[in-house]
């Protein structure tokens, strides 16, 4: 019988598989950051060993960096330690690290990809959920906690039951103004924030396989919030063009021979899931989200569910997350004022992202009183954007662009959406205090959260096109 | 961090709060420490404490009818970010089980490579130990790891519940992952040599 792409990237990595015990898998590459990896190193340090392949682990400062004035010291004395900690952890240890000020520095899942390192059948982890990204490249790659993070420097290897597969297909073509954000935001909303859990997901169909590499990551970055372990999509000729030639990336007779293999990297026609959903890329319209998880999402022009479309057990944490809100069961969120617009995060900071939101502004200006923080995903992104001429068309209709980082999608560092403001938001999470303490988040694409810039309001972009 | 877990007889915190996601659990500004201790007393930070750190006396932990060494919250505990800081801050403030009627993957994980057991029942006795609070905030459960059962003393209804042999192994003797996968040094490294590439 056939097999599924995860299982094949699963079962090629497997060192030992005992009856009882999870599966220890071979790790291909390990990225680290500075918020998840000074205990596992103290781990370390308490058990006497060093990290067993230092050459399969890459490190970078994005979490809790500054997004403005990172050639000066970080201010915070504490998130100064931990990035300082960082640094000498990998230091101490023999890990490359892109820190602040390194031309490769940036947000963990976008230098990965954009630096050649995250290849087609690798496996992939690390201490951050959103690890999940990679998989747009046919990789199998999850998030971990730190006591993983150890396992990972200490053997190369992680302890982990194989997940349950399921096939999510979209099918079809998408509309105007429509992007994979909202693809995925879709995808949520009909399935909840738990709807994956237990799950690793292969995204597939024609509007899948239409997307760019950027876009597929989106997807891909995305699937935690359904509760997957991880999502992938199969390599086609888009990603070996998005690799080929990247620092990393395999090079001459290495080339080819990858290239043979990736080739491998695919479900098999008779491979079985243990679980297909299919949707219908036309039936997906721009989208937004109006609660405090990623699976309270709609249609930009639709209407907030009644309470009595709701089943009694729901309605409890339903009318929690709209008092946090301050929103109204059954009313629209067209035209509805918005504070804050960040474009930025591993789901949407890309440099086709900036370029989207920046053929869309062009000759435009955000709304008065609006504040509108566009964030890069790395170093390499933000030197893109400027030789293109993105950061004038930003500057001019009134945005800021900033340095790399996580910044504003989880508010470790300074950039906090101030108290009960609302905050338009392309990145991945609307939980409670998730963008500042009692901060309101809507989360959509790019395009969308570029509308709101322009207008002020929460606007379908379709019809500014 | 006691790493044997075996058998608990104990009152209960209950937050019957679904999809309750581990920025609530604990906020991204309190992960800036670089141990694992210390995260207890910003557990549920923001829905136990005003932003001026006064606390809010409608939280459960804020009321001292409530205690005990169990936490139980509403389903898919724990989704969301991968920050061990959530088991961190959980055990640090004294909890050894959380009970839930679901659970995100990653903490769950998180939770058992720190000694704290999830335990995952049904929904229905998920309401029964609520309701069992609810009448008698000193309610006690019991639970078995060895015979993998959850108890409500007071009325003796019980379920039984899942965990892999390996991780109940893990649990009743303290053994951790790493000094198991450091047992298999020498298959790694014949696993290496079989794969030309890094993938």
């Amino acid at each position: 019988m056939g097999k599924t792409l995860f299982d094949k990237i699963w079962d090629s990595h497997i060192v030992m598989s005992k009856p009882g015990h999870p599966d220890a898998v071979y790790i291909n590459t390990h990225f680290i950051h500075e918020v998840t990896s000074p205990q596992a190193f103290d781990g370390l340090r308490k058990r006497g060993i060093p990290v067993f392949r230092p050459a399969k682990t890459r490190a970078t400062a994005d979490h809790n960096v500054p997004t403005l004035h990172q050639d000066q010291p970080i201010k915070e004395a504490l998130s100064r330690y931990q990035v300082e900690m960082l640094t000498k952890n990998t230091s101490e240890y023999g890990v490359e690290l892109y820190g602040l000020g390194h031309r490769y520095q940036g947000i963990v899942h976008v230098i990965g990809p954009e630096l050649g390192i995250t290849l087609p059948g690798m496996t992939i982890v690390c201490g951050d959920s959103h690890t999940s990204t990679h998989g747009a490249f046919g990789a199998v790659a999850f998030g971990i906690g730190t006591s993983e993070v150890e396992q990972v420097l200490a053997t190369q290897c992680i302890l982990q039951y194989k997940p349950k597969r399921m096939k999510i297909e979209v099918n079809g073509q998408l509309g105007k103004g429509v992007l994979s954000k909202d693809i995925i935001l879709y995808i949520i909303s009909k399935i909840s924030a738990s709807g994956a859990t237990g799950y690793f997901v292969e995204y597939a169909g024609e509007a899948i396989r239409n997307l760019s590499m950027e876009a597929r990551m989106t997807i891909c970055n995305m699937s935690i919030e359904m509760g997957a372990r991880g999502g992938l999509i199969a390599p086609d000729s888009t990603t070996f063009d998005y690799i080929k030639g990247r620092e990393f990336a395999p090079k001459g007779a290495d080339w080819d021979k990858a290239l043979e293999y990736w080739k491998t990297l695919y479900s098999d026609a008779d491979a079985t899931f243990d679980k297909v959903l299919t949707f219908d890329a036309a039936d997906i319209e721009p989208q937004i989200t109006y609660g405090t998880n990623p699976g309270m999402g709609m249609g930009v022009t639709r209407h907030i569910p009644a309470l009595e479309q709701l089943e009694e057990k729901e309605r409890p944490s339903f009318k929690k997350s709209l008092e946090y809100m301050d929103l109204q069961p059954g009313a629209e969120l067209l035209g509805k004022k918005v504070d804050y617009v960040f474009i930025g995060s591993c789901t949407n900071s890309r440099i086709e992202d900036l370029r989207l939101v920046a053929d869309f502004v062009k000759g435009k200006h955000k709304a008065d009183d609006v504040v509108v923080w566009i964030v890069p995903g790395s170093k390499q992104v933000e030197a893109q954007a400027k030789e293109e001429g993105i950061d004038k068309i930003f500057a001019e209709a009134g945005f800021q662009l900033r340095e790399p980082g996580c910044s504003a999608c989880l508010a470790m560092n300074e950039d906090k959406v101030p108290a009960g403001m609302y905050c338009i938001s392309t990145s991945n999470r609307n939980f409670e205090g998730r963008q500042g303490p009692n901060a309101r988040t809507f989360l959509a694409s790019p395009l969308t959260a570029a509308a709101a810039a322009i207008t002020g309001k929460v606007a379908d972009v379709r019809e500014l096109l | 961090m006691s790493k044997i877990f075996q058998h608990l007889v104990s009152s209960a915190v209950p937050v019957p709060i679904e999809n309750i996601d581990t920025d609530q659990i604990i906020p991204a500004r309190f992960l800036k420490a670089t141990t694992r201790e210390g995260f207890g007393e910003n557990l549920f930070r923001d829905w136990r404490y005003e932003a001026d750190n006064t606390p809010k006396a409608d939280f459960v932990m804020n009321n001292p009818l409530y205690s005990g060494k169990i936490l139980v919250a509403g389903k898919n505990f724990g989704c969301g970010s991968s920050r061990e800081h959530a088991a961190w801050a959980i055990a640090d403030a004294g909890f050894k089980v959380v009970v839930s009627s679901f659970f995100a993957d990653i903490f769950k994980n998180n939770a058992l490579n720190n000694f704290i057991l999830p335990i995952q029942v049904t929904d229905a006795f998920l309401d029964k130990i609520f309701e069992a609070i609810s009448a008698n905030p000193k309610a006690a459960l019991e639970v078995d790891l060895e015979n993998q059962f959850i108890r409500i003393v007071a009325t003796g209804e019980k379920e039984s519940f899942d965990i892999n042999q390996y991780k109940k192994t893990c649990l009743m003797n303290g053994y951790d992952d790493i000094d198991y996968l450091l047992s298999l040094r020498k298959e790694v490294e014949q696993y290496e040599t079989t794969r030309p590439f890094n993938f």
